[in-house]
């Protein structure tokens, strides 16, 4: 069990946010993260934020997906037990595109949204780590971690409340 | 910094804030059931019962309840299965092509779209099930291993393409909606005051936080599920149409069907969207979020596909015509003088007359009107399918075996009884779910909102709410 800090400026415009968060970040100080009711455009380059690398894995997801089918079909129908249907050869490609379409989306999606969900660490439970429960609501609450003996609080607080925080709060996180 | 289109309508009306849309979408979940909602329930409820009893026969006694028939082997329950998947295109076209176009004003509406698509489906799913006549053998469509050898489902077959898409569309269009739910249960959840309310939320937000990396990767996937359903949307109904397509019978292998079955179905899911969204948003007060300009656009889409089906109609009939092949023409006159001509032409009147009105700007605006216009395409794409269907088999080949097809009272049950298995499903979403996917809206709201509305360009931008001083200092 560590106990961690964290002064949280609470912001109520995403414009005056983009704009603190540049100020802070180019006053050398380390933003732990932003809490926002909605995807706020420019957030990621603000912060600094990567690129996500999952349309990689989606890609990676839906190549799987189409092999699989192919392979299913063309073992099944063109080698297990083939069987005349129609006139058609065992392995009769073009007949087979609407299943190797299908799965291929259906192993994107699934994929890529389980990924989605386990590297983000979001799966049901009772306890919610939210810091403010406004930042769900209409407020966006930037937390900066503070480190003892390290950060001087006042400085923080000064700072945030000159870029445009309406509040400045503590809160403690038990891990 | 708010930007206000001179030219553009606002999409929220009534100059909200981010904690009113909140308060606004929140307002139906934690308040006790209105009286409206509850009679409604009660209602859907009955029909649900009729659904139970018609399904209870029908495994009991079998098939022979049905009005089917050797001649006409497929009518209403395949007639309710495309009419039912058609509706549910609907809500992926509004979550996925409209936000792959960038639409705003597919923000307040997509959620319940999306809904709508999934009961749809599940509605839908019903009738091919309950056709197999022995449905806890149903997995035998899946490619299984089984006690046969090793003798496979078949690959070619548009029926099993059938089972794959629409399983497909199904499990992707559930978790494409219930992505979008995750950040609007952690806003209820943070605002639940009982605890039952508090802890069921917190399990459904699966903890969403909104931290900025969250949202940042949860942008990556919803356009990448919307970009891989914008395809998957259309093959659907591409392979609902090749069942037909695919087959001989004159009526039906036509080439003219994949495209003319999607636009049938974007038709068909649109008027059901208005219908679902015209009474929601009178009995949750959400007229500042569905806005008459939303109504609009929607019956912009209505007469584009509507059009499109009305050409298709033509074009099946000159092609009939024009291919001199006597069966297939046989088949067309049959339908529209035949002993069917009264579902042909009820077809004819409710898919391609009635949406033409909506190119007067004073019908496109009326509730009122869309309100009956879209029941009246309601109607019309439920005739069009029994009319391909029905028309298509009861004069086949050897007129000795021709037939007239009429249902029983347990056909009739089974889809009314669906309407109310789909009218609960989506009365349990209005009540317990945001109706109003939250976030969006709030995404929109500045752009959108209307707020400082002026005609006058000098005044746009002239006071600024949001702390200009600040940003100068």
């Amino acid at each position: 069990m560590t106990n961690k800090k964290y002064i949280l400026g609470v912001y109520e415009d995403e414009d005056v946010l983009l704009h603190a968060i540049e100020n802070i970040r180019a006053a050398g100080t380390k933003i732990y993260t932003v809490f926002s009711p909605y995807p706020v455009h420019g957030i990621d380059d603000a912060l600094g934020i990567e690129r996500s690398r999952l349309p990689i894995a989606a890609f990676l997801y839906g190549l799987t997906g189409l092999s699989f089918a192919l392979w299913m079909q063309i073992y099944m129908l063109g080698f297990d037990w083939p069987m005349i249907i129609g006139g058609k050869p065992h392995i009769a490609l073009p007949a087979f595109i609407p299943v190797s379409f299908e799965l291929t989306v259906l192993f994107t999606a699934h994929g890529m949204v389980l990924t989605f969900l386990i590297i983000s660490g979001l799966y049901p439970r009772l306890k919610v780590p939210v810091m403010d429960v406004r930042s769900t609501d209409d407020k966006f609450v930037m937390a900066i971690e503070v480190k003892e003996g390290v950060t001087d609080v006042n400085k923080l607080n000064t700072l945030l409340r000159e870029n445009g925080a309406i509040e400045v709060n503590e809160k403690e996180v038990t891990k | 910094m708010q930007h206000v289109s001179p030219v553009r309508e606002p999409l929220v009306t009534g100059g909200k804030t981010y904690h009113d849309i909140t308060q606004d979408v929140c307002r139906q979940v934690e308040a006790k059931p209105n009286i409206r909602w509850a009679i409604a329930l009660a209602v859907s409820l009955f029909f649900l019962g009729i659904f139970i009893y018609s399904v209870y026969r029908t495994l009991w006694f079998g098939i022979g309840e049905w009005g089917l028939n050797k001649t006409v082997n497929w009518a209403w329950d395949i007639t309710n299965f495309v009419w039912w998947v058609g509706i549910g295109h609907a809500g992926t076209l509004i979550s996925a092509i409209l936000l792959l176009f960038r639409q705003k004003w597919r923000s307040s509406i997509n959620r319940a779209a999306e809904a709508m698509t999934i009961f749809a489906v599940i509605c839908a799913a019903m009738f091919p099930v309950l056709h197999m006549g022995r449905p806890w053998l149903a997995y035998w469509v899946l490619p299984l291993p089984n006690t046969f050898g090793s003798l496979w489902a078949n690959f070619n077959s548009p029926l099993l393409w059938d089972v794959f898409a629409i399983s497909t569309y199904f499990s992707v269009s559930l978790v494409f909606w219930y992505l979008g739910l995750i950040p609007d249960f952690a806003t209820i959840r943070d605002r639940a005051t009982g605890p039952i309310a508090r802890r069921a939320y917190a399990l459904l937000s699966f903890g969403w936080t909104g931290s900025a990396k969250h949202w940042s990767r949860y942008e990556t996937v919803s356009l990448i599920l919307a970009g891989v359903s914008t395809p998957l949307v259309l093959s659907v109904h591409t392979i609902v149409s090749m069942d037909f397509a695919t087959s001989v019978i004159p009526g039906w292998h036509t080439t003219i069907f994949p495209p003319y079955f999607v636009a049938g179905a974007i038709f068909s899911g649109f008027a059901m969207v208005l219908t679902l969204m015209i009474i929601t948003r009178d009995v949750f007060s959400l007229k500042d979020y569905i806005t008459l300009e939303h109504i609009e656009s929607m019956n912009k889409v209505i007469i584009l596909t509507g059009s499109i089906v009305g050409v298709a109609y033509i074009t099946e009939f000159f092609i009939a015509w024009y291919s001199g092949v006597e069966y297939e023409q046989y088949a067309f006159i049959n339908r529209a003088t035949g002993p069917y001509w009264w579902a042909y032409w009820s077809m004819m009147t409710c898919n391609v007359i009635t949406p033409q009105l909506f190119w007067f700007r004073k019908i496109r605006r009326s509730v009122v009107a869309t309100f009956i216009i879209s029941i009246f395409v309601n109607i019309g794409m439920w005739f069009e399918r029994f009319v391909i269907i029905v028309t298509s088999l009861h004069r086949d080949f050897l007129p000795s075996s021709w037939a007239m097809f009429s249902p029983t009272i347990i056909d009739v049950g089974i889809y009314v009884g669906t309407l109310g298995l789909f009218f609960t499903l989506f009365l349990l979403f209005a009540k317990y779910f945001p109706v109003i996917n939250m976030f969006e809206v709030k995404t929109i709201l500045k752009s959108s909102s209307g707020v400082q509305h002026s005609h006058t360009p000098e005044t746009m931008h002239a006071h600024s709410p949001n702390n200009q001083a600040q940003h100068d200092k």
